[in-house]
């Protein structure tokens, strides 16, 4: 597993951040104390891109696998993590409809055949304006109209921002479905198709998975990655780097490559949330598509021969 | 002598031919509503026709139906009679009847709906009492317990008639009656009791029965949705229900007068004066549509554009017209006339009432969920309109058999007509010399006997 990649490192624990500042800060080589006596170095070199863009190069021995962390079962999925506010910016002016995000959201989390937790829609806002491609996820909001309506406390607030779904819990009434402004919820309509290892996996809210039939889905903001200091799937799979992923309480946003100050991001460039007036709050907000890398026309291709 | 004659015409008879074909035709709908629901357990709510935008269908908007008929339990047993509105007496056990006959099946149809009802027991465990559902459980519950004891305190004294005249019913509705009424002697504190809680329950139920449609219409208008987001919903929905409610009661009216042949009891008076009733109902449904529809199409707004177009002259256009012309327009006309407050004029304008109140749920319904916010991109062509599939038609179906079961089976073993309470307005009547045949001004009559009302 490449679970030691450090392009999410904005995103990894406190403690994981001091450790990788303590690398790049010229003190002492963090990875010489944390490797034992034993370690006999190999003389292969590896290079690490560090994060704020310095290549390093070490010794390959130093390199120790961090083990992949499966669902964090021992964690209570409704508390959320302590400390944390996630937020996520998307940059309208880099979408191109490729819809990477989508597919890779969708392999992660056994989304069912023909439905999407992310939507791409083609917006136009008047006659006059220019269309553009708005990637959609869950909004995850302050005031979520679905979490209000829920009968059964089965969708619910988190305090790190996240509304997650329990699908052990959830009765399938789908009020949230239709008091959801941005229809962002999926149903569970039949039995999903789903690997025997992923079928038998234990269910975790934090990762929504396995998907039960009779209960709803949504975009979780991938909080089990998030755990491992990882960027959810929809950041990281898109090659345009449309999504920023961040938490405001550290006011930092990264889409893996780039970094900002969240609240410059969205101050210096006009951001703004979807549907403001219904007062739901999103957590989600958009940077409007001026100075675009492509032109509409060019996401119409690629919208070509995928979902129709 | 008369109360002979009324024994002999109001307790429980025997199905004829009709009736036998009507129960095997009725069972048969109910049997196949049962495989299609047996299949939707076995695949899950795939079968529909539902998909994650129109996430609500037929189901919904039945039970919304349900909801909205069994409102005229109240009206006819509660509100008329607190007035002191005689003339209803007659009917009161047909509209008790339809009450819990619909009200029952609103439940059922409701868990019908859930993608799980293997968890209905979570809404008791994890109830979440901010959530409209739960408002929803908690006053259709109560309406049904309210319903059923006013239906059941209200036939004692008719129970122990069927209990006194054995030999005129089958062994098992004698035994029924037994089994449900046997401590009931009429003594003077039976008596004192009975009006006393008949009182408290007409009472009660009035708010408890607006409660149910209002928190119905909440289940929609508690969201943001175009087409939902209304404060005139609970008074729409509640006035369209005393409309579908009291359209129900007339149809039911004509068919057990002409299969039971009650004309001595449900008399062309009867039918002339539910007609007005019905006139005014619906004219104040219209009224509500009126606001429902003209105020946001005044405007415009554009998230409300799309919905309102779709109705008035899109996809839903030639239903939606239908609906106001055959549900509300036609009838009304039909019965402002004295000639269309006959018993035939009246079953066809309350069949047309009673229809187009069941497609006008669904146009409630899912019309609005066809428009939502953003635009519906990246779905399957399956997932841009809806049309019910057998399942849904045929689990629905069931549901209305089921109900009319219900119905048939209550009138069966129960007096249609209250008998005691027939007897007691006679005898009044020939006391103070009054015409025998219920007489057209109800008003004249009350003056001449001011009595307390009873039910």
């Amino acid at each position: 597993m490449e679970s030691n990649s450090m392009s999410s490192s904005l995103n990894a624990l406190p403690s994981r951040r001091r450790f990788l500042g303590e690398i790049f800060s010229g003190k002492e080589n963090p990875f010489r104390a944390a490797a034992d006596d034993t370690v006999v170095e190999t003389g292969e070199m590896v290079q690490l891109l560090s994060v704020d863009g310095y290549v390093i190069e070490i010794d390959k021995a130093y390199l120790k696998p961090v083990p992949d962390l499966s669902a964090p079962l021992s964690i209570n999925g409704r508390e959320g993590i302590e400390g944390r506010r996630f937020v996520m910016v998307i940059d309208l002016s880099r979408c191109k409809n490729l819809k990477k995000c989508q597919s890779a959201c969708n392999k992660m989390h056994f989304v069912g055949e023909g439905q999407n937790w992310i939507k791409v829609h083609a917006m136009k806002e008047a006659e006059h304006t220019a269309p553009y491609w708005q990637p959609t996820t869950c909004m995850h909001c302050d005031e979520p109209p679905c979490v209000k309506v829920c009968p059964v406390d089965a969708t619910f607030k988190r305090e790190d921002g996240i509304v997650l779904i329990d699908n052990e819990r959830c009765i399938g009434c789908r009020f949230c479905m239709a008091a959801c402004p941005y229809s962002t919820r999926v149903f569970n309509w039949s039995k999903p198709i789903l690997p025997t290892e992923v079928e038998n996996s234990t269910y975790s809210p934090e990762t929504s998975c396995p998907p039960k039939i009779g209960t709803v889905g949504k975009c979780d903001f991938c909080p089990d990655m998030v755990r491992k200091g990882e960027l959810p799937h929809c950041v990281s799979a898109c090659p345009n780097g449309v999504f920023f992923f961040g938490d405001i309480n550290e006011d930092s946003v990264t889409n893996g490559a780039e970094t900002f100050r969240f609240h410059e991001l969205v101050r210096d460039r006009a951001g703004f949330r979807l549907m403001e007036d219904l007062g739901t709050r999103p957590s989600v907000y958009y940077l409007p598509p001026v100075n675009r890398l492509f032109r509409f026309e060019e996401g119409l291709e690629d919208s070509e021969g995928n979902n129709k | 002598m008369i109360q002979e004659k009324i024994y002999q015409d109001l307790l429980p008879q025997k199905f004829g031919r009709a009736g036998k074909i009507w129960v095997t035709v009725l069972v048969a709908i109910c049997l196949v509503g049962a495989i299609a629901y047996y299949r939707q357990l076995k695949y899950g709510l795939s079968v529909t026709a539902m998909r994650d935008y129109v996430s609500w269908g037929i189901y919904i908007s039945n039970f919304v139906f349900f909801v909205a008929i069994s409102l005229v339990g109240s009206l006819i047993t509660a509100v008329l009679q607190l007035t002191q509105v005689r003339w209803s007496t007659p009917l009161t056990r047909i509209a008790e009847i339809i009450a819990v006959s619909a009200i029952i099946f609103a439940a059922l149809i409701i868990i019908v709906d859930m993608g799980r009802p293997d968890r209905f027991i979570n809404v008791l465990i994890y109830g979440r009492i901010q959530s409209p559902i739960l408002w929803d459980v908690i006053v259709i519950t109560t309406y049904l317990v309210l319903g059923v004891l006013l239906l059941y305190i209200a036939l004692l004294p008719d129970l122990a008639i069927i209990i006194k005249h054995k030999d005129k019913v089958e062994g098992w509705v004698f035994s029924i009656a037994k089994f449900l009424g046997s401590f009931w002697k009429g003594t003077p504190e039976q008596l004192r009791l009975k009006e006393k809680s008949i009182t408290i329950l007409t009472v009660t139920i009035i708010p408890v029965a607006l409660a149910i449609h209002t928190v119905t219409s909440w289940l929609f208008a508690m969201t943001y949705r175009p087409g939902w987001d209304s404060t005139n919903f609970g008074a729409y929905f509640v006035s369209g229900a005393f409309l579908v409610g009291a359209a129900g009661v007339v149809v039911a009216m004509y068919i057990f007068r002409k299969f039971y042949s009650l004309q001595n009891y449900i008399t062309n008076s009867h039918f002339n004066h539910m007609g007005k009733l019905v006139v005014m109902l619906a004219l104040v449904y219209l009224y509500f549509n009126i606001n429902e529809y003209l105020v946001p199409a005044f405007k415009m707004k554009k998230p409300e554009e799309q919905h309102l177009l779709g109705l008035f002259s899109g996809e839903f256009a030639p239903l939606f017209w239908l609906v106001v012309i055959m549900g509300m327009i036609v009838p009304i006309i039909i019965m402002l006339f004295p000639r269309g407050r006959k018993p035939l004029p009246m079953f066809i304008a309350g069949t047309l009432i009673v229809v187009g109140a069941w497609f006008k749920r669904f146009l409630i319904v899912t019309p609005t969920l066809l428009h939502p916010f953003l635009p519906m991109s990246n779905v399957p062509d399956s997932y841009l309109h809806y049309f019910p599939t057998w399942e849904e038609w045929a689990i629905t179906a069931g549901s209305l058999a089921g109900a009319l079961l219900i119905m048939t089976f209550l009138t069966r073993i129960f007096p249609i007509v209250p008998i005691e309470e027939t007897i007691k307005g006679r005898m009044e009547e020939e006391s103070v010399g009054t015409h025998q045949d219920y007489s057209e001004d109800w008003k004249t009559r009350q003056v001449i006997t001011p009595k307390t009302h009873k039910v």
